[in-house]
């Protein structure tokens, strides 16, 4: 295990992100006995994201496959039942990812209004410190960025958005904000979304959005799906 | 018709589980004893995926409105019917205006009341189960309240049932051989390392040596254990991937998370382990202060240990059903 610097990441996020031994090869390990996670080798980008659609696909149509989940550039598949030859499974899995073709999807693009600073930015001036940037740069350099959803995932409709300027990088925090509000706007690695429940978040808040994102009777309850793009619109900044 | 006539403030409505939703961010949800409600639900003629109320808060009490088959498994919860003492694990008839009430278990964590029909729930995205977290599902997305009424689903076996009850062997008895005991208090868990397991270096062998104990802070979401902390040999933050009950995350604090039934549907904390599926179910039964150890695991392991389980779900089934259809061509 070997942490590479990314070419256009920060410092810090040289220092946290894990990434695979080698920048060729995948990397397949389980969580219990019929749970398989692949991590793509090398950037964190929407190169890696595509294939990783395009594998997500691809075990769609394996028939002893429960559910599959793709995530930041890695994909979590669920057999129906343990397998009898893990070994086997991991290499169909790396196989699969060796001829997965970079596929885009064709996504819609979501708006969301939101109140930067203020009462819910709780963790802007952290990210201040951090970056070394006033509020009002972070901010703009928050909504000026356009973002893919990459995945869902945490809480029911809550988007894993891509594209965050590596200037307003922050780690997720060591010790979890208790009740952090549905509705705020977060940073947590190089990673950006908006909270879809109020509970423990590790991540940093910039602001807030209150737009109704997860409608359980619906028969699409996530309003985000992977490869959506996202804008962020500044409908008030309180600084 | 039931109503709740006395509850805590955590027992919901579950079944086995919302599966195939985590991939926009629903949690699985459902029982944290899957096999109990399945032989619940086997005993009194239902499919074994239907809705049962989850007991983990006691005392707990339900009225009967109409005549109605039930059985309570799980925990040891000293059931009564109008005062009279019950033997958990079996089906029973209560007639209307009968009330069944519940105490704290001396050992075990949950308790599950199921009933003939099923409890009549809308299914929301393929399961009754109730979200806490997300607030849907279940009986409103919330936990049951003393006066709730809850309907029921037809019964179409309730003619078939003995007189005097029809029992079974608890899953603990059954499959002694495959679930061993605890050892001086010590409830062994079997799991297999994950991911960032070579990480914690030394910290990784403490994992499996030492005695965890299930703190206060610990529901349906997920187990936190104290003991000595272990942490990897870097900082390290993961990319967020999916994750599954049983996923066993060390935060930096470095008391490890068991995730269970209302597991997070991803995570980025580094992994240490994963508890192989037949053996959440105890984790689900282990109350808070008890202890545990992680046993290491294999996945033929695992799957001996489901085809074990899998044969004894099938023995109920087969026997259950056998008993009720003698009894129909005899009456």
């Amino acid at each position: 295990m070997i942490a590479t610097t990314t070419r256009h990441a920060s410092r810090h996020a040289s220092q946290r992100e894990i990434v695979p031994a080698t920048q060729s090869r995948a990397r397949v390990s389980s969580i219990g006995a019929r749970s398989f996670l692949l991590e793509a080798p090398g950037e964190f980008d929407l190169i890696a994201q595509r294939r990783i659609w395009a594998l997500s696909q691809t075990v769609k149509g394996w028939t002893d496959l429960a559910e599959n989940i793709p995530g930041m550039t890695n994909l979590l598949v669920i057999f129906k039942e343990t397998p009898e030859d893990p070994d086997a499974v991991v290499t169909r899995l790396l196989e699969a990812w060796e001829n997965a073709q970079s596929i885009d999807l064709n996504g819609k693009t979501i708006e969301i209004p939101v109140t930067y600073g203020g009462e819910h930015a709780t963790d802007l001036p952290a990210l201040c410190d951090l970056s070394g940037l006033s509020d009002r740069e972070v901010v703009r350099i928050h909504h000026e960025a356009t973002y893919r959803v990459f995945a869902l995932g945490s809480a029911p409709g809550f988007g894993y958005l891509h594209g965050l300027d590596p200037r307003i990088y922050m780690p997720r925090k060591t010790v979890p904000s208790l009740k952090m509000p549905k509705g705020c706007v977060t940073i947590g690695g190089m990673q950006t979304g908006v909270a879809m429940l109020t509970g423990p978040n590790g991540w940093n808040s910039i602001g807030f959005a209150s737009l109704q994102m997860f409608d359980p009777t619906s028969l699409t309850p996530a309003m985000m799906a992977p490869g959506d793009t996202v804008r962020f619109l500044p409908a008030r900044i309180e600084l | 018709m039931i109503e709740i006539w006395e509850s805590g403030p955590f027992n919901t409505v579950q079944d086995l589980g919302r599966s195939g939703y985590r991939d926009i961010g629903v949690s699985a949800s459902g029982a944290m004893d899957p096999l109990a409600v399945r032989i619940g639900n086997i005993l009194v003629g239902n499919d074994e995926n239907a809705a049962v109320i989850e007991v983990q808060t006691f005392p707990f009490g339900l009225r009967f409105e109409q005549r109605t088959v039930f059985a309570v498994t799980g925990a040891d919860g000293n059931p009564h019917l109008d005062g009279l003492e019950l033997i958990p694990w079996c089906a029973y008839m209560a007639e209307p205006g009968q009330v069944l009430q519940l105490q704290q278990p001396p050992r075990l964590a949950r308790s599950y009341v199921s009933v003939g029909g099923g409890l009549d729930i809308p299914v929301v995205m393929g399961s009754r189960s109730t979200s806490l977290r997300g607030g849907f599902g279940g009986n409103a997305g919330r936990p049951s309240v003393k006066g709730d009424r809850i309907a029921l689903g037809e019964d179409l076996e309730i003619a078939m049932l003995p007189a005097t009850g029809l029992a079974v062997v608890e899953p603990a008895a059954a499959l002694r051989e495959v679930f061993p005991a605890p050892i001086d208090g010590v409830l062994p868990i079997r799991a297999l390392p994950a991911g960032e397991h070579d990480l914690f270096a030394g910290d990784g062998e403490a994992f499996w040596s030492q005695t965890w104990r299930i703190s206060s802070r610990s529901d349906r979401t997920g187990y936190r254990l104290s003991g000595e902390p272990i942490t990897p040999t870097a900082a390290i933050e993961m990319r967020s991937h999916g994750v599954v009950p049983g996923v066993i995350q060390v935060p930096p604090g470095g008391e490890p998370i068991v995730q269970m039934s209302d597991a997070n549907t991803a995570g980025g904390y580094p992994k240490i382990a994963g508890v192989i599926e037949c053996d959440l179910w105890r984790l689900g039964q282990a109350r808070i202060g008890a202890r545990l150890k992680f046993v290491r695991s294999t996945h033929a392991e695992a799957r001996a240990v489901e085809q074990a389980v899998a044969r004894y779900v099938d023995d109920v089934r087969q026997t259950s059903g056998m008993v009720k259809r003698a009894l129909k061509a005899m009456a």
